[in-house]
């Protein structure tokens, strides 16, 4: 059995669909269920009850919403560019799921163990702004076009920032694998080491997934939905499903790169019982409750705070702590070699 | 199967900037130059170099393009106006493709290796360390001195697009947030008593902030200065 799939084309074949199957099947339940989670939340927090009427405690809601969706009819604007209209959803919601695929769930169970893990996900991040970029353009209207302008902005300058966040991780660890960070992370956490720029990192994720109180993609006081004003129906459905994916991807980079990815609270008896997965999905889902309290917690920026926000305060910061790191590690000779004599 | 992939990355790519040259929407063009960009950053990676391919979708398909992009949907190019001048200036972009195709198929017939290159250049050894650390091994050590020479055309750069486009203006209204958080109400807040039935005029016109508000301020994120009575709006109707 072990020879069929490791061995022979078909079955290592096989075996990649099965791999992608056992991470893809669970995120979109996951994605499925944190509509309810906020929703629950969300309304603990308003001092609400939030859904509780479809099924036991409104746990069948998300499938309720899902049915409607699917029957909404498909309305297309006058004049829109619809190739590339129907482009955009589907890039948003691809590359949502495509950047799983370094995500380790546990000691060397990855789908793929790249050496560039980390790049990876930037790059897939930095690729996500084209999804909203042409659902604003492609839309042929303002209020879409809007959006996505203050989308694309506001993205490309939390990227800068996130970058050099990671970097500063990578300067511990030696390494872009993502394997290998969850592993330096053994003896202490890097939220810990690193707590200036891990609080960075958070507040540049909820900038770069369009969460509140950074939502300006969708401020729907100003934009109607931003750039997904025209979207009915699927289309509108695959941007939802992409939006609370990346919050669930941004949630496991956060664990991964500072949280201790799948190591348990404790190396010790009761801590060590549990097995790596459930750690790291205890992880995911504290960064997602950190993500929704955000959002009940908080007022929305104004654009030109949030400008400044990204390119005169943590810029500048991440920039400096990177030089910082490197000179603590350079001055105590605990810079890792990477490998290299 | 490498041999396969190679051939359709290679011929997705010569199609898409065949496209890219040839679409007749500009926002066309530069989405086939992201398609480009990607089957070549797959190319990189047959090649192995998948630091490289990363760095290639993250820099130009996620950077550079998207700025591209940015601009071409807000400027509304119009490709039939900017190829009116093709007649006039076909002879001088004839000159320059010919110069180029001679300089290309020059360096193509006599390209070998530098024997003493080896020498040169410490090679690392791809097989035993990922090429991330190779790449950097070799940038930060051999050749750090292009390294940083070319970081610093690109500041100059930088520095060069940003004085081109700042303007200061004494219209520009800034703001301090600092100082704006530190504001108190006393500072900036006056109250009047306002007559029923009188305008602004009756009531000692336009009103204005505090003097003391001034103080605070940052220069120029005001407008008018305390003693200077004409509003702003009225100064740049008047052309002044």
């Amino acid at each position: 059995m072990a020879h069929f799939f490791l061995y022979t084309t078909i079955g290592s074949i096989l075996l990649i669909v099965l791999k992608t199957f056992a991470v893809l099947v669970p995120l979109l339940v996951g994605i499925a269920y944190l509509t309810w989670m906020e929703r629950k939340v969300l309304a603990a927090i308003m001092l609400r009850r939030g859904p509780n009427v479809v099924g036991p405690f409104g746990l069948m809601q998300p499938f309720a919403d899902a049915v409607k969706m699917m029957f909404k009819e498909t309305t297309i604007p006058a004049r829109a560019n619809r190739f590339l209209f129907f482009l955009a959803p589907v890039i948003s919601f691809t590359l949502a799921l495509a950047a799983w695929v370094v995500i380790p769930t546990n000691n060397g169970w990855a789908v793929a163990n790249l050496n560039v893990g980390v790049f990876y996900l930037l790059a897939l991040s930095s690729l996500g702004v084209y999804g909203i970029l042409l659902a604003g353009w492609a839309s042929n209207s303002k209020y879409p076009l809007f959006g996505a302008m203050r989308a694309t902005a506001q993205m490309i300058a939390y990227e800068v920032s996130l970058g050099l966040v990671i970097v500063s991780v990578l300067l511990l660890v030696g390494s872009a694998n993502l394997n290998d960070i969850v592993l330096a992370q053994r003896h202490i956490w890097f939220c810990i080491p690193l707590f200036p720029i891990f609080i960075i990192f958070f507040i540049s994720a909820l900038a770069e997934t369009n969460r509140p109180p950074f939502d300006f993609a969708v401020g729907e006081s100003e934009l109607v939905a931003g750039f997904f004003s025209e979207y009915s129906s699927l289309a509108f459905g695959l941007f939802f499903l992409a939006e609370y994916g990346n919050m669930i991807l941004m949630s496991a980079m956060t664990s991964v790169l500072f949280l201790g990815g799948w190591l348990p609270l404790f190396d010790i008896a009761p801590f060590n019982w549990l097995p790596g997965p459930f750690w790291l999905i205890l992880k995911i889902l504290f960064c997602l409750f950190c993500f929704i309290w955000v959002r009940s917690a908080f007022p929305r920026y104004r654009y030109d705070q949030l400008m400044r926000l990204g390119w005169k305060v943590f810029l500048p910061f991440s920039l400096i702590w990177v030089v910082l790191t490197a000179g603590f590690l350079m001055a105590t000779g605990l810079l890792p070699n990477g490998g290299v004599s | 199967m490498t041999v396969i992939l190679f051939y359709v990355f290679a011929a997705i790519l010569i199609v898409s900037a065949v496209m890219v040259v040839s679409a007749r929407n500009s926002v066309h063009a530069a989405l086939f130059l992201v398609l480009a960009f990607c089957n070549a950053a797959g190319l990189f990676l047959i090649a192995g170099a998948e630091f490289l391919a990363i760095m290639l979708i993250t820099i130009y398909a996620g950077a550079v393009m998207i700025l591209f992009l940015f601009v071409v949907m807000t400027m509304n190019t119009n490709l039939v106006q900017a190829r009116e001048g093709v007649q006039r200036y076909m002879p001088l972009g004839l000159l320059v493709a010919g110069v180029l195709v001679f300089e290309l198929v020059m360096v193509a017939l006599n390209y070998k290796i530098d024997p003493k290159i080896i020498d040169v250049v410490s090679q690392p050894n791809l097989k035993a360390i990922p090429n991330t650390t190779a790449l950097g091994s070799a940038i930060y050590t051999h050749y750090i001195l292009l390294f940083q020479i070319s970081g610093l055309v690109l500041l100059v750069a930088m520095i060069g697009a940003i004085v081109l486009t700042l303007r200061h203006r004494p219209i520009n209204r800034r703001q301090n947030i600092t100082r704006q958080h530190m504001r108190e109400p006393v500072q900036t807040l006056e109250m009047k008593s306002v007559n029923l039935n009188q305008g602004v005029e009756e009531n000692g016109g336009f009103l204005r902030p505090k003097d003391s508000y001034y103080g605070i301020a940052e220069k120029d994120s005001f407008g008018p200065s305390p003693g200077d009575k004409m509003d702003i709006t009225e100064k740049r109707q008047k052309g002044e």
